[in-house]
């Protein structure tokens, strides 16, 4: 099967192309890319005034499946992805059962096997039932194609346990992605602490709850000379504990949310528990140092942390609501409203931080459109205008903190694996 | 009634926070009006009458929830109490579920206390009756401040330029919050007064002046609002023990002798006797705090009055 993408804007920065290109897809893999091409083929798209990227790559999203598939399942998890052009997804493992045992990562295998729209990657979790107490068998969980650990959810508070687990990931050539909360800080609370949660009457979760724990994951990880990955930065202190890891050479990289660089806490004075995440929405100032970190690379990458939530757990009080937001759908036209239509980043460091960026950093062949790789390849504009309401998710939650919001930017057509497996309506 | 009547259209009372200075003087106005109904033979008046007037309370409460009672039977009104913890509450079910069935009741207002702030928002988001917060969580309890707030202009004739101190666990003081938004937005300088670890984080954005010192904050005080040390909330007592804070926050007779003559001593009740004031004081010349109680009705009969006209959702 061949598809011709013609007059695309191309947007390629493994192969530093920014520029316009005509795209040759044939029997699932990238033929080739040039600037004009007269091959004749069996679907042509006309990708005039639309921009041509390799398939996002997402490396933080709950599908919710085994476990809670009244919230989402595999299906309809990357079904939803793929509107919002995302390809690849690492799905965390925090499901029930969690991913924690060679037994469980086939359970998922078969269900991803089975089921699922796009590429789902597995992570395993770094301890037995994420606890924090036993170190699960990483040695098993490689065997079977987990590619990254993470107890996402929590952070592992015993020190020595840490350690042994970055030192043993090392070993067996595993990412470990960390969520960085100490629980001791964060204490309960509910909202960013500062002026909106004190006349909110909100548990405040303080700064340091995240940012100490960086600081110390990362050091445990210089310790074991083991990469980390440190997931939803959230706030400017932690981004300067990351830019001064890098500057000493220390393996680490980091991811930030679309709701991260978007929001701010001003936005929870409605007790909109749509808003209410872990870690929390911050001030102004934590916002416009994470777009700058984006943009100076010490957060290498945007990931959406989509954490689809059912009505009855998010229709409560705002102490009791769970946390977290959807992302795969809104992801990519976020990133456009906020970092694009701002000049903050360009289009090249836009597919770098997510697609290619996600790819190196998980050790994955994807994210670019070099030719003989697999076809997955998102054609957007980038410039129509759209609402973001209930009615329209694929996803099976409708919890997303841009409900209401109007957005810039959507996916036309998603190409996987050489077969369009999403058009716009 | 004054002419400022048209003006108030929303159909809940859920903070001081989102009410205009006019606002809040309207409803002061409007209690003005309804004071002198509890002077009369005939306590009652038909305002409300054949309206339905819920008291929700998740919170145990006799004060608050006997005076909702009380300005609403003025008022003429049909009130029904709900004590949460012996209804289906228990069962699981919701705010929401909990009030749209109320509201298929065709009651006409629920007056709603519960522990979680923004309960109140929560339930005037999902239903198209009115809502009254008697108090949510450490949030608001916007009732009680404008009746501190009336109390404090009857007895000194204004609130502009008074000052105003508040003393004790500000951090988990809805009462606090809520006496903010309305003595600033009416022109008090307000000064809140605790030890620091009961002072919320930021509240100087208010517009509050943060002092740890009650003496230094009596001496220019018109007023001063002392709250009660909550034993039955979650507290990160400073404190060893409450003789301790007592010694050193309690508001007693020696305290307002160093302050200015005349000092207005309120207190949101109930009292802690010797805890946080002293029996002298709170049963004293300086003590308002009998008073607070009575304007309570007429506050919350105007606020009653009002919502009940109101039609604006949040």
């Amino acid at each position: 099967m061949k598809i011709l993408i013609k007059n695309g804007h191309v947007v390629d920065p493994a192969n530093k192309i920014d520029d316009t290109r005509d795209i040759l897809i044939d029997n699932e893999k990238v033929s080739q890319v040039a600037k004009a091409i007269d091959i004749k083929a069996d679907k042509v798209i006309d990708a005039k005034d639309k921009i041509v990227m390799p398939g996002l790559i997402d490396m933080h999203v709950h599908l919710r499946e085994p476990g809670r598939e009244d919230e989402e399942t595999v299906f309809s998890g990357t079904k939803a992805a793929l509107k919002g052009g995302i390809t690849s997804a690492l799905a965390m493992p925090n499901t029930n059962p969690i991913i924690d045992s060679a037994e469980h990562v086939k359970l998922l295998k078969t269900i991803i096997d089975k089921t699922s729209q796009a590429n789902v990657y597995i992570a395993g979790a770094i301890t037995i039932g994420e606890l924090g107490k036993e170190l699960t068998d990483l040695n098993a969980l490689k065997k079977d194609e987990v590619i990254a650990i993470t107890d996402d959810g929590s952070s592992v508070d015993d020190e020595q346990i840490m350690l042994a687990a970055l030192k043993n990931a090392k070993k067996n050539n595993l990412l470990v992605i960390c969520h960085c909360e100490d629980k001791t800080l964060s204490n309960n609370g509910v909202a960013n602490a500062g002026y909106i949660s004190t006349i909110l009457g909100l548990r405040g979760i303080s700064k340091e709850a995240e940012f100490k724990r960086i600081e110390r994951d990362i050091e445990l990880a210089a310790k074991a000379d083991a990469p980390i990955h440190i997931t939803h930065v959230s706030c400017q202190e932690s981004v300067e504990i990351i830019a001064k890891a890098k500057k000493k050479g220390i393996k680490v990289t980091a991811d930030v949310t679309p709701h991260h660089f978007a929001l701010d806490e001003e936005a929870l004075v409605t007790y909109d528990t749509n808003l209410k995440m872990n870690p929390p929405l911050r001030t102004k100032q934590d916002v416009k140092a994470l777009k700058e970190a984006l943009k100076n690379g010490t957060i290498d990458c945007i990931a959406s942390d989509h954490a689809p939530h059912s009505k009855p757990e998010k229709e409560v009080e705002f102490d009791s609501a769970s946390f977290g937001t959807t992302g795969l759908e809104t992801s990519l036209a976020v990133a456009i409203t906020e970092l694009i239509q701002t000049k903050i980043l360009n289009w090249s460091q836009l597919v770098e931080k997510m697609s290619h960026a996600p790819a190196e950093i998980l050790g994955i062949d994807r994210g670019t459109l070099s030719v003989g790789k697999d076809a997955d390849i998102v054609i957007i504009d980038p410039n129509k205008e759209w609402l973001v309401k209930e009615e329209d998710f694929l996803s099976q939650s409708h919890n997303s903190a841009f409900l209401g919001k109007k957005l810039k930017g959507v996916v036309e057509y998603t190409i996987l694996n050489g077969k369009i497996v999403y058009t716009r309506k | 009634m004054s002419e400022n009547k048209a003006a108030w259209i929303k159909k809940d009372l859920l903070g001081l926070y989102e009410l205009s200075p006019n606002e809040i003087t309207l409803i002061l106005d409007t209690a003005d009006s309804f004071k002198e109904i509890s002077t009369r033979e005939i306590k009652k008046v038909p305002a409300l009458r054949g309206k339905t007037v819920v008291n929700l309370f998740y919170e145990p409460s006799t004060r608050t929830r006997v005076s909702f009672e009380v300005a609403a039977k003025r008022l003429s009104a049909d009130v029904i109490n709900i004590a949460a913890q012996e209804s289906s509450v228990k069962k699981g079910e919701t705010i929401i579920d909990t009030g749209t069935n109320i509201q298929a009741l065709k009651a006409d207002i629920i007056v709603i206390r519960h522990n979680s702030s923004g309960a109140a928002a929560l339930l005037a988001r999902h239903i198209d009756i009115s809502v009254v917060n008697a108090g949510d969580g450490w949030h608001e309890h916007p009732t009680q401040a404008l009746l501190d707030i009336f109390t404090l202009r009857e007895k000194l004739g204004k609130i502009k330029g008074l000052n105003v101190v508040i003393v004790g666990d500000i951090s988990h003081s809805r009462v606090a919050r809520s006496n903010i938004w309305g003595l600033t937005k009416l022109g008090a300088k307000v000064t809140v007064c605790a030890p620091q670890i009961l002072i919320p984080v930021d509240i100087e954005k208010t517009g509050a002046r943060v002092c740890h010192d009650i003496d230094e904050a009596l001496k220019s005080a018109d007023a001063v609002n002392v709250l009660r040390m909550q034993f039955e909330r979650d507290l990160k007592n400073a404190f060893p023990n409450q003789h301790e804070y007592f010694k050193k926050f309690g508001i007693t007779k020696e305290r307002l002798e160093k302050a200015k003559k005349g000092i207005v001593v309120m207190h949101p009740g109930p009292l802690n006797r010797g805890i946080e004031i002293s029996s002298e004081v709170a049963d004293g010349a300086n003590s308002v705090i009998l008073e607070q109680v009575t304007n309570g009705i007429a506050v919350r009969m105007a606020v009653l009055f009002l919502v009940s006209q109101g039609k604006e959702k949040p």
